[in-house]
């Protein structure tokens, strides 16, 4: 049984954000429901007050603008898969969801629940890290941005307010052609990440360009390794210099012992994941633009 | 907090329902609608036994408040065939054995019909990962797929 509650279906976001203000803390914003009604039952959360945006019209698209694309985010994982902007531009986006639980729930979670339930290994934020995205949030005032490295505060904390709701997600283009993602999960089908890396970057002659790393599973919130950017960025690519990269990675992270695997595992992990990863990113950014 | 009145489409059939806020579709299927052919597991999203259409997507009932489905178009695997007339997919699974102790077959003929629907060119291995999320503890997933494949054909023959 769920705790009870009660529910009100969203017409819009300014509807949502209006029963956000009249309910609320006791107020939750329900979308895919993958995260929600699992805690729900877990009794970790007990809204008194479900507000459900899964059929708001407006949190559903995918447009290209004048130096973003901007995603929904009441997108589902599935729709993130199967929209073609997503494919063409942001190829690390749709090879998390690949990856990313299970057929059932990619056709209820939203990239929206992914980011605001912030879980250190929630699977879309390494990606969306890499590709330096920012979240839209809105408030009865209107709209305001934030980077996404900074929206992440803590395990399931973000910089989220009580009335304000996840809009949608902003990715700066031109996008960097170079992508590569890796997860380690205990399994192939439907498996929560032991170590995640997501890497863009750009090149100038093998010059390494705007190089991003974000890791998901090894820290309190999945983070963005600067130190490891550093030594790549502006420099000549190499094994060497990508190795070293990669060992400043794994130094950077603050992995926890779980049933998953202990620090010591996931800090090895994080070395060579990071390291495929750069190398794919590195021979993709090679590829000539079409 | 009070019920509300549920209407859905259910396999081909309009019915009327009060749920809860709190109730989720699966709950409502089995106990309001004799839906008791949807199948009851882990109830947190990870075995896929509960899962049903809703709008052409196969999801996890379980996770989904019956409030929500107000107005929807909910499948369960009693409205893909029937015993005179089953779906290929039901065709090919039973002429292959594909079924063992049955507890999640409901979910995983689910599971594929509505992604055979989406992707009827699916190669074998994204089949295989289309019933990732339907756990089979008599681990029978190579016939599954052997019968995915086999009831295109058949589909392909009608």
């Amino acid at each position: 049984m769920l705790p009870q509650t009660d529910y009100v279906k969203a017409s819009s976001v300014a509807h949502a954000l209006d029963m956000l203000h009249q309910y609320g803390t006791g107020a939750a914003i329900l979308a895919g429901g993958t995260d929600l009604i699992v805690d729900m039952r877990e009794r970790r959360r007990e809204p008194t007050m479900l507000v459900d945006i899964s059929s708001v019209e407006e949190l559903a698209e995918i447009d290209v603008g004048t130096g973003n694309i901007r995603i929904g985010a009441g997108v589902t994982v599935a729709g993130l898969a199967g929209s073609a902007i997503v494919q063409h531009q942001l190829p690390l986006v749709t090879e998390v969801t690949r990856h990313f639980a299970d057929y059932l729930t990619r056709n209820r979670a939203t990239i929206g629940g992914n980011l605001a339930n912030a879980s250190p290994g929630a699977d879309l934020v390494p990606p969306l890290l890499a590709l330096n995205a920012s979240v839209v949030l809105a408030t009865a005032q209107g709209e305001r941005t934030v980077d996404l490295n900074d929206f992440l505060v803590g395990p399931r904390r973000t910089l989220l307010l009580w009335n304000e709701l996840v809009r949608a997600i902003h990715i700066p283009t031109p996008v960097p052609r170079g992508q590569a993602y890796e997860k380690l999960g205990l399994r192939t089908g439907g498996a929560i990440a032991v170590v995640s890396c997501a890497v863009s970057m750009d090149q100038a002659g093998g010059e390494c360009r705007r190089v991003r790393i974000g890791l998901g599973a090894v820290a309190p919130r999945a983070f963005r390794s600067s130190e490891a950017e550093q030594i790549m960025e502006g420099h000549m690519f190499s094994s060497d210099i990508a190795a070293r990269a990669a060992e400043a990675a794994a130094n950077s992270s603050q992995p926890i012992s779980d049933v998953r695997g202990s620090a010591e595992y996931r800090h090895a992990m994080v070395r060579a994941l990071v390291e495929r990863a750069l190398h794919a990113a590195y021979e993709r950014s090679s590829e000539p633009q079409e | 907090m009070g019920e509300r009145i549920v209407q859905i489409n259910l396999n081909g059939r309009s019915v009327r329902l009060k749920a809860a806020p709190n109730e989720t579709l699966l709950n409502v299927l089995r106990q309001k609608a004799s839906a008791t052919e949807v199948k009851s597991g882990c109830e947190r999203g990870d075995c896929g036994a509960c899962a049903v259409i809703v709008d052409g997507r196969a999801v996890n009932s379980c996770l989904t408040l019956a409030v929500q489905t107000d107005g929807a178009t909910v499948t369960t695997v009693r409205g893909l065939g029937t015993p005179e007339h089953p779906h290929p997919l039901q065709e090919a699974f039973i002429r292959l054995g594909a079924a063992q102790c049955g507890i999640c077959i409901p979910g995983v003929l689910v599971s594929l019909s509505a992604f055979l629907a989406e992707r009827p060119d699916a190669s074998r291995s994204e089949i295989r990962e289309a019933v990732a999320g339907n756990l089979c503890r008599c681990t029978g997933y190579q016939k599954f797929v052997d019968a995915a494949e086999e009831s295109r054909i058949m589909e392909g023959l009608e």
